[in-house]
């Protein structure tokens, strides 16, 4: 006469009649650790059990890294144009509007100056949730103007990249992305001006071909992928598994293109001290 | 290796040439019928190439008889001295490059090669090259600085080699160095697309003070083919996906993405290599003396405020 024992087998509850557990309350690790998002953000985005980094965007880090918050955004309100009528599946100008409301983002870089530990900084971070961080003009132009922004006011700049490489539907203009961005750095470097890039989860194509490996000081985040050739590509091109860890951050750092890795909880801390070393 | 719209002309060929021998032989008089049919061979073509798609475009750059890097270089130069290795690694022989003279004229040259026949096509890797590549090509753009001789970069490659090794020698960083460290290049630099110009690969030796295209050439962010794969899902939308990257040297100069482009015969440049070859000398000889007469500073204000006036935002 076992009272708690089932009648019935399975889930019989109708969709209907589902009550929704409420959404974002709890976030669970790729190793299969949960934890609070209320405890997630107190600790900078990285679960404390496995210091797994999660993916976050440039709010999260403004927030991060400038003091209280507190930040001027430069070029808030640039879009994208579509100077070639690109058409794929979709109008890209319709791919974009979409893509505006879903992230109440405008591009996929954002560029900020603000104040870290009482330092003068500019920094220009992707958000990858825009069109996966894809490089068009609006990112071009915006590291652009925030180097501008650095080498008129002398303020070291801070470059967080996240992005899957070049946008395809600026074509040609997200090509010249890369060389204008060079450029930029370059007048940048003859000023003698910091530049620190940071590379986060995941950096690859004409992004790491350009500004991200471009850094006097090439930093990452633990355990991202960072490359030129995504690993389906190279892949298909050796016909070969590839190694594990292959073009991690640690892979990276290994093979000497690193300075160091970075555990985003010292990222202020670490970057503020490396900076004071060099004023 | 004919492309499929070159077979209707090469047919009409045929023809004339059959018609040609059969009137020697038989002694009779063709020449009226011989005229005909040569100026319909050159309506044909004229048809044919003045409204090529632009998927036959990338057909043409890729032509199995298009002069290569070196067949310009030899052709170009009374004297060629390459120049091997990055002095780190390796010598990449997917991109070569040396001092060459061109009517009195000391020229860098430096450039992707692509192989003629499969040996050939494993030794130049098909024209990608590794790190190794950009490093030596840095390495000798250096060296015409420190000897005050201009370089010109001819850019064929279908990509820089996406490999297990190239990312462990640092792709990524080689390419960005030769971005930056070309901008500040005391000496004229010049870029001529005489081929395949796709993504990085090809920019990473394109940073110039101009930037030519052939008329059968391509240059843009990604293959239409590749393209075609990402935002088609499949390979088989690589003609929608030329359209829609506007790739050729006409959308690139429209654009102002590149400076001009280089006429090439009709018929395109492996018709005739040797004019493309006199065509190619002469654009590169003319822009040289037009950049020795501004200064080093000059040049390199201009080179750096061209790329940074690329892009196209809405405020």
């Amino acid at each position: 006469m076992a009272w708690f024992r089932r009648t019935e087998k399975g889930i019989n509850t109708p969709t209907e009649n589902k009550k929704e557990a409420p959404d974002g309350l709890w976030y669970k690790t790729p190793s299969g650790n949960i934890i609070h998002i209320r405890e997630l953000k107190s600790n900078q985005y990285v679960c404390p059990d496995d210091d797994y980094h999660v993916r976050i965007g440039s709010k999260e880090y403004f927030e991060i890294l400038f003091d209280n918050n507190q930040f001027t955004e430069l070029d808030a309100n640039m879009t994208s144009g579509d100077p070639l009528k690109f058409v794929d599946t979709k109008a890209y100008p319709s791919r974009i509007k979409e893509t505006i409301s879903k992230t109440e983002l405008k591009d996929a870089a954002r560029t900020a100056v603000g104040k870290m530990n009482g330092l003068d900084l500019v920094v220009t971070c992707m958000d990858f949730s825009f069109i996966g961080g894809s490089m068009g003009s609006v990112v071009g132009e915006k590291i652009a103007r925030g180097i501008n922004y650095s080498l008129a006011n002398k303020i070291p700049f801070l470059m967080i990249s996240k992005s899957g490489g070049a946008r395809m539907m600026e074509a040609g203009f997200s090509l010249m992305q890369m060389a204008k961005t060079s450029a930029r750095l370059a007048l940048l470097s003859e000023a003698k001006i910091p530049y620190i890039s940071l590379m986060t989860d995941p950096t690859t194509g004409g992004v790491t071909a350009s500004y991200a490996m471009l850094g006097d000081f090439n930093i990452a985040e633990p355990d991202a992928l960072i490359g030129f050739a995504g690993p389906r590509v190279i892949r298909e091109t050796i016909g070969k598994d590839l190694p594990k860890g292959f073009q991690s951050s640690e892979f990276l750092l290994e093979h000497g293109f690193l300075d160091f890795i970075v555990d985003r909880r010292n990222l202020k801390t670490k970057l503020t001290t490396l900076l004071k070393m060099i004023q | 290796m004919l492309l499929e719209f070159e077979k209707p002309i090469a047919d009409l060929e045929a023809k004339l040439a059959d018609m040609k021998t059969l009137a020697e032989q038989s002694n009779v008089d063709v020449s009226d019928a011989v005229k005909k049919l040569e100026e319909k061979i050159h309506t044909l073509k004229e048809e044919t190439f003045n409204n090529l798609t632009r998927w036959q475009r990338v057909q043409l750059s890729r032509h199995a008889e298009r002069p290569y890097t070196l067949d310009y270089i030899y052709e170009i130069t009374e004297d060629f001295i390459e120049l091997h290795g990055d002095r780190l690694v390796a010598d990449d022989k997917a991109m070569v490059g040396g001092f060459g003279n061109v009517d009195g004229q000391t020229i860098m040259f430096i450039g992707q090669q692509k192989g003629r026949n499969t040996k050939q096509r494993q030794m130049r890797n098909f024209g990608m090259a590794n790190p190794d590549g950009y490093r030596k090509a840095l390495r000798l753009m250096k060296l015409a600085e420190k000897f005050n001789k201009p370089i010109v970069t001819l850019i064929d490659t279908p990509g820089a080699f996406p490999g297990l090794e190239a990312e462990e020698r640092g792709q990524a960083e080689a390419i960005a160095k030769n971005l930056k460290e070309m901008f500040m290049l005391k000496v004229p630099v010049i870029c001529i697309v005489i081929g395949e110009g796709a993504s990085g690969g090809a920019l990473g030796i394109a940073i110039g003070d101009k930037v030519f295209m052939l008329e059968n050439t391509w240059y843009s962010v990604i293959s239409p083919e590749s393209c075609s794969s990402i935002l088609w899902r499949s390979w088989d939308y690589k003609e929608q996906a030329a359209e829609a990257l506007k790739l050729t040297a006409h959308d690139m100069q429209g654009m102002k993405l590149v400076d001009g482009i280089i006429k090439e015969p009709l018929g395109g440049a492996h018709v005739d290599s040797k004019a493309m070859a006199k065509e190619l000398k002469k654009v590169i000889l003319k822009n040289i003396k037009e950049l020795q007469k501004l200064s080093p500073e000059d040049r390199i204000d201009q080179r750096i405020e061209k790329f940074s006036s690329m892009g196209v935002v809405v405020e």
